[in-house]
């Protein structure tokens, strides 16, 4: 099972982003949970989501101490959320942010894999202006998904609250996020 | 690999699902966190023409179970959904919508009731509803939740039980939980939960009743009793209500609580609610390091299966009951069931209370194996035990 941690400010779609990771994930074949952090949700404020990803039936219903992977989708949170917490040295930290992973490395002491995107960049150029779904694009692709399920499943799912143009808008800026990955 | 019809729902969105495919003729429901996404997902059907149902907003849930008595009373087949305070003001006629035998099903998002204000789970909102001539289903996760309440309308409109039946789910652990369920299609619920055709309906003018009058010391007991002998009923119903459910949706329920790895368990643990799904991890975990160990997780608290689960305990070395909730100045209330269940006994396992998780505390995995280690002496004092908590 991989436990994965979500670091957004209340009103940028951290939880939306680990709600359609668990769609894509389910399309995968596999078993899931996602869930927020369970406190009084304000925007702007720190905020966490979660998600669970396994082959097997997840019964377990205790929060995430441990995350293999963590996703920050706003810089400031770097200094404000203590994403690292937890994460151990064999984990990842995907951070959204213009700075470089030897930057991130020093300013966090995480000594781990650290992956950098620009994901609010890259969600303005491409009209939608979340940096979730870029940063979902991104993390999808470190998880090993297939591009096309991804793609899928987050239309799917956003079609049926945005008009097309904007959900056009938001698979643009999952692709590049994706594409951002090597 | 394929998950077949599985999807990714809240607890929320799996109850809301099942009110939908239940169609029933009124929900009158106040707001409340962790509840307000039921009934707002509901609401937003209504709205969408996808249900017919007449959705009464309320200005608390004093009223909104009053509402719900009265439609009852009528005859239309009735929902509604709290948490916490919500059902705390909903008391008085939560005793009301029994005594007058109204089939009204009720979703209870628990919550921890204040104060200090809290609005994390654990078991204190329903738990002060024990007394009240309801019937409690605890739902580990959102599947069971779901069937629980598609059961819960057959169990309440049975003939010989006429009661309220509370399903409840833990706030947040499963309401706010995007997990894996699979919903049933909208006809399988359909003809599962058929036509309510209620007996004595108020509107029925050429029938006149009366119903929720004064009653005297000269009837009021025995009305009490009427309801005793209702609620005795339920067992035998509810049994009935899983056959025909496991028909429709290919299920396996088969008795008034479940059982995990308990056959040749020498320690046990007892428990309610999502706590027990990280318990069977547990289970499995100490299984493969050859401990006998196994878990016990009544579906229905009310009526409490005491026989049932006495017969399940009694040959146990040790058992563990974990209470999500207080009773101050005396033990958990699920205890308190168990120790009852056992007392007549004179060879029985020995017998441990916890209290775990109030106000939201989370509650690990290593705790629970710690609860096993520690009924594996045989010298371990009694006395409550509160986990994970600063003392």
């Amino acid at each position: 099972m991989k436990e994965i941690r979500w670091h957004g400010r209340g009103g940028q779609g951290a939880k939306t982003a680990s709600q359609l990771l668990a769609d894509i994930n389910l399309q995968e074949g596999k078993f899931v949970q996602s869930f927020p952090e369970y406190g009084p949700e304000r925007s702007g404020a720190p905020i966490r989501a979660y998600n669970r990803v396994s082959d097997k039936q997840i019964r377990v219903h205790s929060g995430v101490d441990e995350p293999e992977v963590v996703a920050v989708v706003d810089p400031t949170l770097l200094e404000a959320a203590n994403p690292t917490d937890g994460l151990s040295e064999d984990g990842v930290l995907l951070v959204n942010t213009p700075k470089s992973p030897e930057e991130v490395k020093a300013e966090t002491g995480f000594s781990g894999e650290v992956i950098t995107l620009d994901a609010s960049k890259l969600a303005e150029e491409a009209g939608s202006g979340y940096a979730n779904i870029p940063t979902l694009g991104a993390l999808a692709k470190v998880l090993g998904t297939d591009y096309e399920v991804a793609e899928a499943e987050v239309k799917k799912a956003l079609s049926k609250k945005l008009p097309e143009e904007v959900v056009e808008m938001n698979l643009q800026a999952l692709k590049v996020g994706y594409e951002t990955i090597s | 690999m394929s998950n077949g019809n599985k999807e990714v729902l809240t607890g929320h969105q799996v109850v809301a699902n099942a009110m939908k495919q239940v169609e029933p003729d009124v929900v009158a429901a106040y707001p409340i966190t962790p509840q307000s996404e039921i009934v707002q997902y509901f609401s937003q059907y209504v709205a969408d023409g996808e249900v017919d149902s007449e959705v009464i907003r309320v200005e608390s849930e004093h009223s909104a179970m009053s509402a719900c008595v009265g439609s009852a009373a009528a005859g239309a087949r009735t929902m509604t959904a709290t948490a916490s305070q919500g059902l705390a003001l909903m008391m008085e006629i939560v005793y009301i919508a029994a005594s007058m035998r109204t089939p009204i099903v009720m979703t209870v998002a628990n919550r921890a009731l204040s104060g200090p204000i809290n609005i994390h789970c654990d078991h204190s909102d329903s738990m002060a509803a024990r007394d009240s001539g309801v019937i409690q289903l605890y739902g580990e996760d959102a599947q069971e939740a779901y069937e629980f309440t598609l059961m819960a309308q057959k169990l309440a409109e049975s003939e010989d039980v006429l009661l309220p039946v509370m399903v409840t789910l833990d706030g947040f652990t499963l309401t706010h939980t995007a997990q894996v369920a699979e919903l049933l299609p909208d006809e399988a619920v359909s003809d599962f939960v058929g036509e309510y055709d209620a007996r004595h309906p108020l509107l029925d003018v050429d029938n006149p009743t009366t119903q929720g009058p004064f009653d005297m010391p000269d009837y009021y007991f025995e009305h009490k009793l009427q309801q005793v002998e209702a609620m005795e009923n339920v067992p035998e119903r509810f049994l009935e209500v899983q056959d025909k459910f496991n028909d429709v949706a290919g299920s396996d329920y088969d008795g008034l609580f479940e059982t995990y790895r308990m056959d040749d368990a020498d320690y046990a643990i007892v428990l309610l609610g999502s706590t027990a799904g990280t318990a069977k991890v547990v289970v499995d975990e100490l299984r493969d390091e050859g401990k006998k160990v196994g878990l016990l997780k009544p579906w229905l608290f009310r009526p409490f299966p005491a026989e049932g689960i006495k017969d399940a305990l009694i040959d146990k070395e040790a058992v563990a009951v974990l209470d999500r909730s207080l009773s101050f100045g005396s033990s958990g209330p699920l205890y308190l069931e168990i120790s009852s269940a056992l007392s007549e006994e004179k060879s029985k396992p020995r017998l441990y209370n916890y209290t775990y998780g109030l106000g939201g505390r989370d509650i690990k995995e290593d705790q629970i194996a710690d609860v096993f280690e520690d009924l594996e002496d045989p010298d371990l004092e009694s006395k409550m035990r509160y986990i994970g908590a600063r003392q």
